[in-house]
């Protein structure tokens, strides 16, 4: 038997803790790209002004890795402390990504970031310039097999249950690390993360220059972020596109939940731009659609359609009924693993085991041999993942994901016209949106992860049936233990953060003035490593 | 079937071998921390012991991260059934731990003195307990655990948290926590200089005669233990599950492997070896070669569990049938292949690149230097 409220309290932990560690990830994975791009530019230049900019951003870089490294520690190890029968019955496929990203992204990464902050004086430029591009291409590989692990549980590829071992074996890996879902993740998040640490790098160039201070260094980051982040935005909506285009069609469930579509209707389908889906009621309370638009979104066609929610409970009703005899064979199975006759009902019903698993709970004696319609009907319910907060989720980040565009098309415009510094009311804008990206990053995992429920593997394993046998007591001891420990880290972080930014670079020397030299360089010199930085100069 | 049995029989000694790196370079990093309120009297002292190791600690911990990783790969079961059953230790070890990367990156960012020395009480506890809970962790494996499983696999623990703290396994946990000094009193002597060093080279000469004592002690409580034997069970090459086998306790059963090969008695030899030659460097102010010494000793810890144990991985105390073995709780042939070749192409690299990332860091650490460096600890 397996108490509900530990798998509740055990979702919230795993939540709670991804959530909070993937508020350190985006930061690292676009900062650390950046600090390339600018000791890049150091080294092919010569100018001093790019060093100080690397070792400045470079000092915020750390004190959010720290804690980037502290909570993903945790997380290493949580499958297996909370999510136990999750573990063993994955192990074999979903541990592989994980071990390789130690091998090979982890290692890379962790210990090229001590060359990168030790080694400025014992390294050349060149070798030093090296370790940077390191721990930048560390931190994304690392997000490349992290992703193809996530990208598994969404969309299981690559791997075969195994009735004999208990375990969703791996049969190929090329269809585990090629999967197309895990694919696009890894480039929508990763890129989620270059938008971070743009706008990152430029709402804090934007408090500096309305401030008046660190202005040469102020103006030359909030370019390159600009750039980047236009880029990297535009990126990100393309991608983000892509996404629902392969979600959609591997996890039907989700997509209906993240348009609100209840009733499955006939092309072209509308739009609910904004909806008040009630989950009891089954229906939007009220909502405002934009005609055939969904159709052309979702399949990139006029006539397409995506089966709604009424239409996927009958799906998995059926699937429910078909999945019942394969759990009784597997247990039989589990008594005789000779037993010939078990082995062939297995495998005629194989295909919608995890439908039994999914029945069991509402079974009586969570026995699914025992399932009552009304038990299938309230699991063919349960396949439906909570519709408002993942299409409101879903809409918030696109939201944002739009606003930043706006944001960055203008600053881009006004950086490069030379305008920027003064704009105050945009850079108060740009100061005041650090959060946004946070924002819709965490958005974007709600969506995802809310909306894979009430599965840990997609249609396979029931996330009720994956959590560890612990007591409530034990839950609750980590539980707190987690909230109160992370609450003072990020207390403290916050603090050495906003501390390092108000002390800002080169806290005792005079650097406001561009040294004559290079004024006198003239745009031709920087103009040749980057176009875009001379234009304040000539 | 011949391939899988020894592809499981491989990352059985993998697994090993990470641990023994694991507890080499983590518990180095580690063992400053515990030792760093002792050999640095004073702030400046102090960010040179950090400052030894600051450059290298996060590439170290990643030894911890692969062990869990590779755990879960190549041996689910037991990433399961180990880290569910050990939850309350477990998280204690994960948050003593995870304060350690806050501590290296943000003492030395303020200049009070409150501040620096609550961070030096956060590095010892992130030094100390975690090594403990190492140690412990591996004397309740010798002493089995109590676990079962259900029909479908699902892992039970029926015991208290308190019980995994028994004498024995605080026993071992202490072994683990000496150790770990040795390696990095050794290292902050190779790379301190004056009143530092001698410290450093004080401690590290008790903790190695604690090693020795406590792994004496501790190989005459196994020798006397309830061990466990295999009397049956599904063909080794074979996959299979823990829940058909035969398995019998006895007195003494843990030297039953090195009965029948007494060539194995080498391997606790090499701890004894380690231990006393490095004794012996220590008194002579090599501490590279005490280092390294250190490390062999290490090897022979581990090893020496390993040979004791083999095949058994976990055993179960409550239901010794269910027992977890090399045979019986693997990953698939294939995804122990798939991980082998990746581990073959890596390890090297990683040692290579790690070795590279120790020699530019080479050379002694001073105060000066740090205080004129702006992105030291
Ligand atoms: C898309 C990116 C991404 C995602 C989804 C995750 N992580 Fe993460 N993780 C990173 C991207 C990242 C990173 C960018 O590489 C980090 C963040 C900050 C850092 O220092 O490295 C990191 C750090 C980090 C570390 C410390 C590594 C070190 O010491 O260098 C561990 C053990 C994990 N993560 C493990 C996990 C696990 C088990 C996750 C799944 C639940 C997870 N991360 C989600
Ligand atoms: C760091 C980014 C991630 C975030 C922000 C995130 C977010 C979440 C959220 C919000 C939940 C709770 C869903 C619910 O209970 O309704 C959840 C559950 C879960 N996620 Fe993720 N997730 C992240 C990455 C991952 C990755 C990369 C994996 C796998 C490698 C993963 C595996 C799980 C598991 C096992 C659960 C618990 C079972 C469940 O409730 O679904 N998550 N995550
Ligand atoms: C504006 C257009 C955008 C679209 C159409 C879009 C689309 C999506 C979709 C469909 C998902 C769910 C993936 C799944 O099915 O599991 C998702 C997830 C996510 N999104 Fe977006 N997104 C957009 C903008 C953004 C922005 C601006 C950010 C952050 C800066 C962001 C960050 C994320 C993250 C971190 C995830 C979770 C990881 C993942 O599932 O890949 N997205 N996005």
């Amino acid at each position: 038997m397996i108490d509900n409220t530990v798998v509740e309290l055990s979702r919230w932990q795993f939540a709670a803790t991804a959530l909070y560690h993937f508020l350190f990830v985006p930061l690292t994975l676009g900062l650390s790209f950046l600090l390339a791009a600018m000791e890049t530019v150091y080294v092919t230049t010569g100018r001093d002004i790019y060093r100080r900019m690397a070792h400045f951003w470079g000092k915020l870089f750390l004190i959010n890795f720290a804690l980037g490294v502290a909570t993903g520690l945790t997380m290493e190890f949580q499958f297996g402390t909370n999510w136990s029968f999750y573990s063993s019955f994955v192990g074999d496929t979903f541990g592989a990504p994980l071990a390789i990203e130690g091998l090979m992204a982890f290692f890379m990464e962790s210990t090229f970031v001590g060359l990168m902050v030790f080694g400025w004086e014992r390294l050349t430029r060149a070798q030093h310039l090296i370790v940077t591009y390191l721990v930048a291409l560390g931190s994304n590989l690392s997000a490349v097999w992290i992703l193809v692990a996530n990208g598994f549980m969404q969309d299981p590829q690559g791997a075969h249950f195994n009735p004999l071992t208990m375990r969703m074996e791996l049969t190929s890996f090329a269809d585990l690390i090629f999967n197309s879902d895990a694919q696009s993740k890894f480039v929508h998040t990763s890129i989620a993360g270059y938008v971070t640490a743009a706008m990152f790098v430029g709402g804090i160039s934007a408090f500096y220059m309305l401030r008046g201070r660190h202005m040469e260094l102020a103006r030359r980051s909030f370019r390159m972020a600009a750039l980047f982040g236009v880029l990297a935005t535009a990126g990100v909506i393309t991608l983000g596109d892509a996404l629902g285009f392969v979600g959609g069609q591997a996890q039907p469930t989700k997509l209906a939940a993240m348009e609100a579509l209840w009733k499955t209707e006939p092309a072209p389908m509308p739009f609910n731009v904004v909806a008040a889906p009630s989950q009891s009621a089954r229906r939007n309370l009220w909502e405002i659609q934009v005609p055939a638009a969904l159709s052309l979104l979702v399949t990139h066609t006029l006539d397409g359609t995506v089966p709604a929610v009424d239409e996927l409970e009958q799906r998995a009703a059926e699937r429910i009924r078909n999945g019942i005899p394969a759990v009784a064979a597997l247990k039989r199975l589990a008594q005789d693993p000779a037993d010939a006759q078990a082995m062939a009902q297995f495998r005629a019903h194989e295909k919608d085991l995890g439908y039994g698993f999914l029945v069991q709970r509402y079974a009586p004696g969570q026995d699914a041999s025992k399932a009552t319609p009304d038990a299938i009907e309230r699991a063919a319910r349960d396949t439906i993942p909570q519709v408002a907060p993942i299409f409101w989720s879903f809409r918030i980040m696109v939201g944002l994901g739009l606003l930043m565009l706006g944001y960055f098309i203008l600053a881009v415009i006004y950086t490069l016209r030379n305008q920027v510094e003064h704009k105050r009311g945009f850079l108060r804008v740009a100061l005041w949106s650090i959060p946004v990206p946070f924002i819709a990053c965490e958005m974007g995992w709600l969506v995802a992860e809310i909306g894979r429920q009430p599965w840990t593997v997609y249609q396979i394993l029931p996330t009720w049936m994956s959590a560890s046998t612990h007591s409530v007591a034990y839950l609750a001891f980590s539980l707190t233990g987690f909230v109160v420990l992370y609450s003072i880290f990020i207390a403290i972080e916050m603090y050495l953060m906003v501390k390092a930014i108000r002390d800002g670079p080169d806290p005792d020397g005079p650097v406001d003035t561009v040294p004559p030299a290079e004024a006198a360089a003239g745009p031709g010199m920087a103009g040749a490593a980057m176009p875009f930085a001379s234009r304040w100069e000539g | 079937m011949e391939t899988y049995l020894l592809l499981k029989v491989l990352w059985w000694v993998l697994l090993g071998v990470l641990l023994m790196g694991l507890a080499i370079m983590v518990g180095m990093d580690m063992g400053v921390g515990t030792i760093l309120r002792y050999v640095g009297r004073n702030d400046a002292e102090r960010r040179v012991a950090l400052n030894i190791v600051g450059p290298h600690w996060d590439g170290n911990q990643v030894w911890f991260i692969l062990g869990g990783g590779a755990i879960f790969a190549a041996w689910p079961l037991i990433y399961a059934t180990a880290f569910s059953g050990f939850y309350v230790v477990m998280l204690l070890l994960l948050w003593t731990m995870i304060v350690r990367p806050l501590g290296f990156e943000y003492r030395s960012k303020l200049p009070s003195p409150q501040w620096r020395s609550a961070w030096d009480w956060t590095l010892f506890v992130s030094g100390f307990v975690p090594m403990l809970v190492f140690g412990a962790a591996i004397g309740n494996l010798l002493q089995g655990v109590p676990f079962h499983f259900d029909w479908n696999l699902t892992s039970r623990y029926t015991g208290s948290f308190i019980e995994l703290l028994n004498p024995f396994a605080i026993l071992c946990g202490a072994l683990s926590v000496a150790m770990s000094v040795w390696m990095g009193a050794t290292m902050v002597m190779n790379r301190a200089e004056g009143a530092i060093r001698e410290r450093a080279g004080r401690i590290g000469s008790w903790s190695g005669i604690a090693g020795l004592l406590l792994f004496t002690l501790g190989g005459f409580w196994v020798s006397r233990m309830q061990g466990y034997h295999l009397v049956q069970g599904p063909d080794p090459g074979l996959a299979q599950t823990p829940l058909r086998q035969v398995v019998e306790r006895a007195s003494g059963d843990w030297l039953a492997n090195f009965r029948a090969h007494a060539i194995l008695w080498l391997v606790p030899a090499a701890t004894y070896a380690g231990l006393l030659a490095g004794l012996a460097a220590l008194r002579k102010g090599a501490s590279h070669l005490a280092w390294w010494l250190g490390a062999l000793a290490w090897v022979g810890v581990i090893g020496t569990v390993g040979a004791a144990m083999f095949p058994f991985m976990m055993p179960s105390s409550s239901e010794p049938a269910h027992s977890l073995t090399v045979w019986n709780s693997s990953s698939s042939r294939y995804t122990l292949a798939w991980m082998l070749g990746f581990t073959l192409v890596f390890m090297p690299l990683i040692l290579w690149y790690t070795s590279w990332a120790f020699w530019v860091m080479r050379g002694k650490v001073s105060t000066q230097r740090i205080e004129s460096d702006e992105h030291a600890y």
